[in-house]
């Protein structure tokens, strides 16, 4: 244990001394739960739009100032022609084109149907569809004030006897649909995860590179002496970071806490465990800081993309979903959000935690096997 | 009983075999000096002996304990100081003789005897980081984790290397007094002169020892005639010598050339040589060998 106690002191000491681990510990996360949680919002907002407008009627001007009320849109133009707004579309300029075809006014009085056109910028996926049945609600909410308000003696006996099904929301654990909220729990664990295991990736490769583990290595210090005296330092930075964290979650976006921050911290020292048991096989099999560096972006890249941290792993192709469950931000991340949002409790979040346990224990026999390889 | 006992060692990495049967004994409370040049198979050797690598065939012992068997034990009696500094760079000098002090479960202070004048001379610096220290300094540090355990037998692997020549003739100072308390010393490396130094010293060359024994025998095994001339014109002699059928080998060795003659030619003719190709001041004496010479020499043979 004295040596253990030791190595552990010598490990603080180094980290302590390297001027670019101590602001990547510390100011970097802060900084990027801020910049990515207010970033990565799924929220539509700022919908480019071209109205080619017909119609120089009544109707067609209030529909447009309705448009126009809506903070989603930016009426970029108002083209005369369609040759025109196809143009403008052509070049990337609109997301959206709405057009309001001539007697849209006059055909609306004769009791036809008045037929307006949406051309929507498919490229942007998201923009486009969401955009799309935002405006095409707010149309709908226009038919129907124009209806029962303009002209009620013409649809009398038309409107009455059609029975209509209201629909009426309520967001659970997110009452009102804020993305922060949904964002900064789910950002604090991705950057506790990933710190922690480029640390320790780099950490072994670099004694290595150096060649400090030539001399460690004829002393008669013990492997798990050794790789212990690795894990504990960074096991406690994985704690720090997620207590700085929280703490700026909290303060900063003001993350409701509802379930048991014991919970939270009891996950996170079975997910450092997976964590660094990965890091150290990567630092194992690498010869170069560099390699190591690379093969570990391979994995983050993968991990995070795939974690259900910005796309909902629910709307992932089945074979994806699969992958998603070897996968520790994931969990991570669905721990995070279950119990400071919907207040989970243990028994709720246990699937995570016996995977995760699993790959703990899988990466860190990969991890000591490695090491003897080597040495 | 010998302090290291070598038996048909044999190691290769891919196609390039490092150590070719090789086999030799240090005695106990010996200095012995592994001479040869860069890419003998001397760090593969200590590797071996250190029991960092396995060697494909033979066997090894340290104090008895054989290096694959009972590698655990003979970490814990041998100190090793690396051709390539390996010490903790940002940890200072202090920290890192206290850090391999308790790795050893031992404290600076109850071996400082042992490194008193090695360790002396780097507590002025002793909170300055070893990446900060010059090239002496570091090998001083070097030396002073190797022996904080109070080891039985040291490895040194060219521990002079890109050390200036005040501070490797102190290092060879040092050893002789470590020697003096009991301790065996292996020691390598490829500058002839520190041969000398050594009790006995073994000469190895692409993986074969050329020869093992103490330098002055060495150097008086070597029967051949040895001259050390020079001339004005040191590279025209050189170039001319070399031309000459008399001549075996000519090598510059600093400011003279020593010259190994066959038989048959007189000090006077050589001389008579060198004075018909229009030298001037010409120096021209008959020599003992040097351990450079003999290797050379064994070199050529082999």
């Amino acid at each position: 244990m004295y040596r253990l106690f030791h190595i552990v002191q010598k490990e603080f000491i180094q980290i302590a001394r390297n001027k670019a681990i101590l602001p990547l510990m510390t100011v970097v996360p802060i900084v990027q739960l801020i910049v990515l949680t207010f970033a990565a919002n799924n929220e539509v907002k700022n919908v480019q739009l071209a109205i080619v407008n017909h119609d120089q009627s009544t109707y067609a001007r209030q529909l447009i100032q309705k448009i126009q009320v809506s903070d989603r849109f930016i009426l970029v133009s108002t083209p005369r022609s369609s040759k025109e707004a196809d143009a403008l579309m052509q070049g990337g300029e609109v997301d959206i084109v709405l057009t309001i075809p001539p007697k849209f006014e006059k055909r609306f009085y004769q009791l036809k149907s008045g037929k307006i056109q949406l051309l929507v910028n498919a490229i942007n996926g998201q923009q486009a569809t969401v955009g799309a049945s935002y405006l095409s609600s707010i149309i709908q909410s226009f038919n129907k004030e124009i209806r029962s308000d303009a002209a009620p003696q013409l649809f009398v006996q038309k409107v009455n006897p059609i029975p209509r099904i209201e629909t009426t929301n309520s967001y659970w654990y997110n009452q009102d649909l804020d993305y922060k909220y949904f964002m900064a729990p789910g950002i604090m664990g991705e950057l506790v995860t990933i710190l922690v295991m480029l640390l320790t990736a780099m950490n072994i490769v670099r004694e290595r590179e150096i060649g400090t583990i030539e001399q460690i290595n004829v002393t008669p210090i013990k492997k798990w002496q050794f790789i212990l005296g690795k894990m504990i330092p960074f096991l406690i930075i994985g704690f720090v970071l997620l207590t700085i964290g929280l703490t700026a979650g909290k303060l900063i976006f003001d993350v409701p806490f509802r379930g048991n921050l014991g919970i939270i911290f009891a996950y996170c020292l079975v997910n450092l465990m997976a964590v660094l048991g990965l890091g150290l096989f990567i630092s194992n099999l690498s010869n170069t800081q560099q390699q190591a560096m690379f093969t570990t972006f391979f994995f983050v890249i993968i991990f995070i993309l795939m974690s259900g941290l910005f796309t909902p792993i629910e709307s992932m192709p089945k074979w994806a979903q699969y992958l998603t469950i070897p996968n520790p931000i994931a969990h991570f991340v669905n721990v995070m959000r279950s119990v400071l949002l919907k207040g989970s409790g243990f028994s709720d979040v246990w699937f995570n935690f016996w995977v995760t346990g699993i790959l703990a224990i899988i990466f860190n026999t990969l991890a000591v096997w490695s090491y003897r390889k080597v040495s | 009983m010998s302090a290291v006992k070598i038996e048909n060692i044999s190691k290769s990495f891919d196609t390039v075999l490092a150590l070719a049967q090789v086999s030799f004994d240090v005695l106990k409370g010996e200095l012995f000096g592994l001479i040869g040049p860069d890419g003998a198979g001397k760090t593969t050797m200590f590797k071996i002996l250190t029991t960092l690598l396995m060697p494909d065939q033979g066997k090894a012992y340290v104090e008895g304990f054989h290096t694959v068997k009972d590698y655990k034990k003979i970490r814990r009696i041998i100190g090793y100081m690396p051709g390539k500094f390996s010490l903790y760079q940002d940890l200072t000098v202090e920290e890192n003789l206290n850090f391999f002090a308790t790795i050893f479960n031992t404290s600076i202070k109850e071996n400082y005897h042992l490194i008193a004048d090695i360790y002396g001379q780097l507590e002025p610096f002793k909170k300055r980081r070893a990446g900060n220290l010059s090239g002496g300094m570091k090998q001083k540090l070097a030396l002073s984790c190797a022996l904080i355990h109070e080891p039985k037998v040291l490895f040194l692997d060219e521990p002079t290397t890109g050390v200036d020549a005040v501070s490797r003739a102190e290092f060879w100072e040092m050893l002789g007094r470590l020697k003096a308390k009991g301790i065996t010393i292996v020691v390598s490396t490829p500058y002839m002169d520190e041969a000398s130094l050594c009790e006995r010293i073994a000469l190895i060359q692409t993986g074969k020892i050329l020869s093992i024994d103490t330098p002055e025998h060495i150097t008086n095994a070597y029967h051949k005639p040895l001259y050390a001339v020079r001339s004005d014109d040191f590279f025209r002699l050189m170039k001319e010598l070399r031309g000459q059928h008399f001549a075996e080998r000519v090598e510059p060795f600093g400011e003279y050339l020593h010259l190994t003659t066959k038989d048959q030619i007189t000090e006077h003719e050589i001389h008579q040589y060198i004075q018909s190709q229009g030298h001037s001041t010409i120096e021209l004496s008959a020599i003992e060998a040097t351990i450079e010479d003999v290797f050379l020499d064994l070199m050529q043979a082999n």
